[in-house]
């Protein structure tokens, strides 16, 4: 089989699956189902980017997924009134004492002499600096948090048109991505991975306790949308019209109406960011980064930079990351920063790339569709399995009772399964590199 | 007076606690170290592994309950310990056999066998949760404290309380057994001798005609028995919580590395210096300064350098700092 008709053959097989749920389940569960795949799709063409062409092994994909989801809150919300004279300001010039403390630090050690006195001056300036910085900063965030706490005590965003936000949560991811990169990226593979888990957890502990920022665990719900909303259809009589036209009641014809607008929306970033990357791989650049990847000393001898090629990419696909976070967030129409898990938000997105095939554009992108389609459907096939396990059993019994309730539980197990499979018998995944 | 009673706060809540985190710490670091020493990569599913060490033993401790069996002022899980070991050793040697040697016969990279771990991690955790589900499971019993603060006041007449958990002092206690049984084996016996060299130098030790195989399978028996003791350990010290054992990840690799992977007495000292620096940055200090100062300088604030909720990234901080400044470790490790 050609790798062609082999790709094609995969792709149609999974979206028969999501076909098969729409006619077997509903189409709102097939819908829902491609959606999230289109934006897990795209995650995993950015993981895609940082391992398949350039081998770093960045594991803290669930960070700048949350903080795609936080540019959304930063971009689209509406400020909250008086915030910023409160305190907002106070807290901008308390995150410039901190960087300029950083940065002093910096200059000083390249200045002085090593040894003691360079320890003793390092120590004073980061002392100082981190009570100046508190000092300016806890009083202004009392301030903006005591704001309307029920409902705000937040900083707000800017305003802006909630598209607007997705690329502003690539910028924003980027933004991190470098400062992590430039202290990180020298490391190992294996430091590295250590380095980029722990960096996502604070950046979730982050999101979860500033208050300020985006009301951490208290959430912010009902953000903008670019689509319209479905009682706002229901009551449009011409749209009622139509879906009687098409013998749906309107209910169901609103929801699956606005799914499928953000269908088009999500499918339109994916193909942009698809055609980039296909793009980039195929360049001169792109095999320069995959020269690097295969032997990095050989690249370095022909005279390639390669801290600043590894510097780029890894800003490049957490940037990719960072624009699908933002894209679910604007999907959920909330953000919850209590739900980021590394399991759901690293690890999954690793086996996508795993499974799809890493180094290869279109088995990242397939690996997104079938695997997010598994974490679904595993679950009700789960249920189904133990429900005909226990078939025999007697109403009642606790083993029963314990077997139905852990169903749930299947499905990081069959992914662990598949990811272990698909390693040992295909260890370039479905669609391999070329 | 005032400077035995800031003594005695400092004890209670900050040294007592670190050194018990510090011993969990340092026998989780221990075996993600073994593992990095002698089948050389970095195993994710070391977190995992405690949690079904730890579901074993709190399974088996709920078993003997019912039987009616205790262990006086001692938790049963102590008596549920040694078949939890031999139930995790079970497991470790099943996903041995069956996952990590055939990339050890291929001599993968390293990082392949990562992701490998990845896929083991998942499993295990998939596995926890299926047996006991996601919810917090109590299985402490027996005499809570040593010393209650209310038994430490009468006797001493100071203003400040000093109470030790038992399960602080068993924690304390099980490690120093587990760390010097660790280290008489790794330094007195045949199995262990071959265990340093194979972890020195691959090629000599297969020279002198060890036996990989029979290495590797002691490696991860013992990693069995550490993972498997340090997640009851956490448990009885805290709660049994699945999810919680994914994120020990963390500080435990940061305390492995802190001290130079693959360096058993680094792993240790890594332990101790992660659980120190968590709970001294996150620790409110104005209890102890408001005895140890005069009282015109008595602080106002809580003197809480970060909130706890932050604990993750001093771990975090030093081990970047370690990493960028000396990247072997306190204890030179071996990097591959």
């Amino acid at each position: 089989m050609s790798e062609t008709t082999r790709a094609t053959a995969l792709f149609a097989a999974v979206f028969a699956m999501i076909a098969l749920t729409g006619f077997m389940q509903s189409w709102n569960v097939a819908l829902l189902i491609l959606n999230m795949g289109l934006i897990s799709a795209i995650m995993s063409l950015g993981v895609n980017l940082q391992w398949g062409f350039a081998g770093l092994f960045n594991v803290g994909v669930m960070g700048f997924v949350a903080l795609g989801g936080l540019a959304v809150v930063l971009t689209s919300a509406a400020p909250v009134e008086g915030a910023w004279s409160a305190g907002g300001w106070r807290i901008v010039i308390a995150m410039l004492a901190g960087a300029g403390t950083i940065v002093g630090t910096v200059m000083v050690r390249q200045r002085m002499a090593k040894g003691r006195a360079r320890t003793i001056a390092t120590i004073a300036i980061l002392a100082i600096g981190f009570f100046v910085y508190r000092a300016i900063f806890d009083p202004a965030v009392g301030a903006v948090e005591a704001i309307n706490p029920a409902l705000q005590g937040n900083l707000g965003g800017l305003n802006l048109p909630v598209l607007v936000a997705w690329p502003m949560g690539g910028l924003l991811a980027a933004g991190v991505a470098w400062l992590i990169g430039k202290t990180a990226l020298g490391l190992r593979s294996d430091y590295l991975a250590i380095a980029t888990l722990g960096i996502a957890e604070i950046i979730v502990a982050v999101m979860k306790n500033e208050d300020w920022l985006a009301r951490g665990v208290k959430n912010m719900v009902g953000l903008d949308r670019p689509v319209p909303y479905e009682i706002d259809l229901q009551n449009t009589s011409s749209f009622v019209n139509r879906a009687e036209g098409l013998g749906l009641d309107p209910a169901t014809a609103s929801s699956l109406f606005v799914k499928l607008n953000y269908s088009i929306l999500f499918s339109v970033v994916l193909v942009i960011i698809f055609v980039m990357a296909q793009l980039a791989l195929k360049s001169p650049w792109g095999r320069m980064m995959r020269a690097i990847r295969d032997n990095e000393v050989a690249a370095e001898a022909m005279g390639k930079d390669v801290t600043n090629r590894h510097l780029q990419i890894f800003v490049l696909g957490s940037a990719v990351c960072g624009i699908a976070g933002a894209m679910m967030t604007t999907l959920d129409g909330q953000l919850t920063p209590g739900t980021y898990q590394p399991l759901r938000y690293t690890f999954l997105i690793w086996v996508m790339v795993i499974v799809g095939g890493s180094g290869n554009n279109l088995g990242a992108v397939l690996g997104g569709f079938l695997i997010w389609f598994l974490w679904v459907q595993v679950e009700p096939m789960g249920l189904w399995l133990m429900e005909m396990i226990t078939a025999g059993m007697p109403e009642g019994s606790g083993l029963k009772k314990h077997l139905i309730d852990s169903a749930a539980h299947m499905r990081l197990l069959t992914m662990g399964v598949i990811l272990l499979l698909v390693l040992r018998f295909s260890p370039r995944g479905l669609i391999p590199e070329k | 007076m005032d400077l035995l009673n800031a003594l005695v706060a400092l004890s209670n809540f900050v040294i007592i606690p670190a050194i018990a985190y510090g011993s969990q710490l340092a026998l989780g670091a221990l075996g993600v170290t073994l593992i990095y020493g002698i089948l050389r990569f970095s195993n994710f599913a070391h977190g995992d592994t405690m949690a079904f060490g730890a579901m074993l033993a709190v399974l088996i401790t709920w078993l003997l309950q019912s039987m009616g069996v205790s262990f006086g002022p001692l938790p049963t899980a102590l008596l549920a310990l040694p078949f939890a070991i031999l139930g995790t050793m079970a497991l470790v040697l099943l996903t041995d056999r069956v996952v990590y040697r055939f990339y050890r016969e291929q001599k993968a990279k390293p990082v392949i066998l990562v992701i490998v771990s990845m896929g083991v991690m998942f499993i295990m955790n998939g596995l926890v949760r299926f047996i006991i589900g996601p919810n917090d499971q109590r299985f402490s019993d027996g005499e809570r404290f040593i010393i209650s603060v209310r038994e430490f006041k009468a006797l001493t007449g100071l203003k400040e309380g000093l109470a030790i958990k038992t399960t602080q002092g068993i924690t304390v206690v099980v490690a120093v057994i587990c760390v010097a049984l660790l280290f008489w084996f790794l330094n007195r016996t045949r199995t262990g001798k071959s265990m340093r060299a194979y972890s020195d130098n691959e090629d000599l030790a297969l020279l002198s005609g060890i036996n990989p195989e029979r290495v590797v399978m002691y490696t991860w028996l013992i990693v069995a028995a550490l993972a498997t003791t340090a997640g009851v350990l956490y448990g009885l010290d805290k709660s049994f919580k699945p999810f919680v054992y994914f994120q020990l990840l963390l500080p435990i690799f940061a305390a492995a590395i802190v001290g130079g992977l693959g360096s058993p007495l680094g792993a240790i000292a890594g332990g101790f210096v992660i659980a120190f620096s968590e709970v001294t940055i996150t620790y409110a200090w104005k209890k102890v300064l408001k005895y140890a100062m005069p009282e015109s300088l008595e602080p106002s604030s809580l003197v809480q350098l970060l909130s706890t909720d932050y604990k993750f990234a001093v771990s975090f901080v030093i081990l970047i700092v370690v990493l960028l400044f000396k990247p072997t470790g306190l204890f030179k490790g071996n990097s591959v």
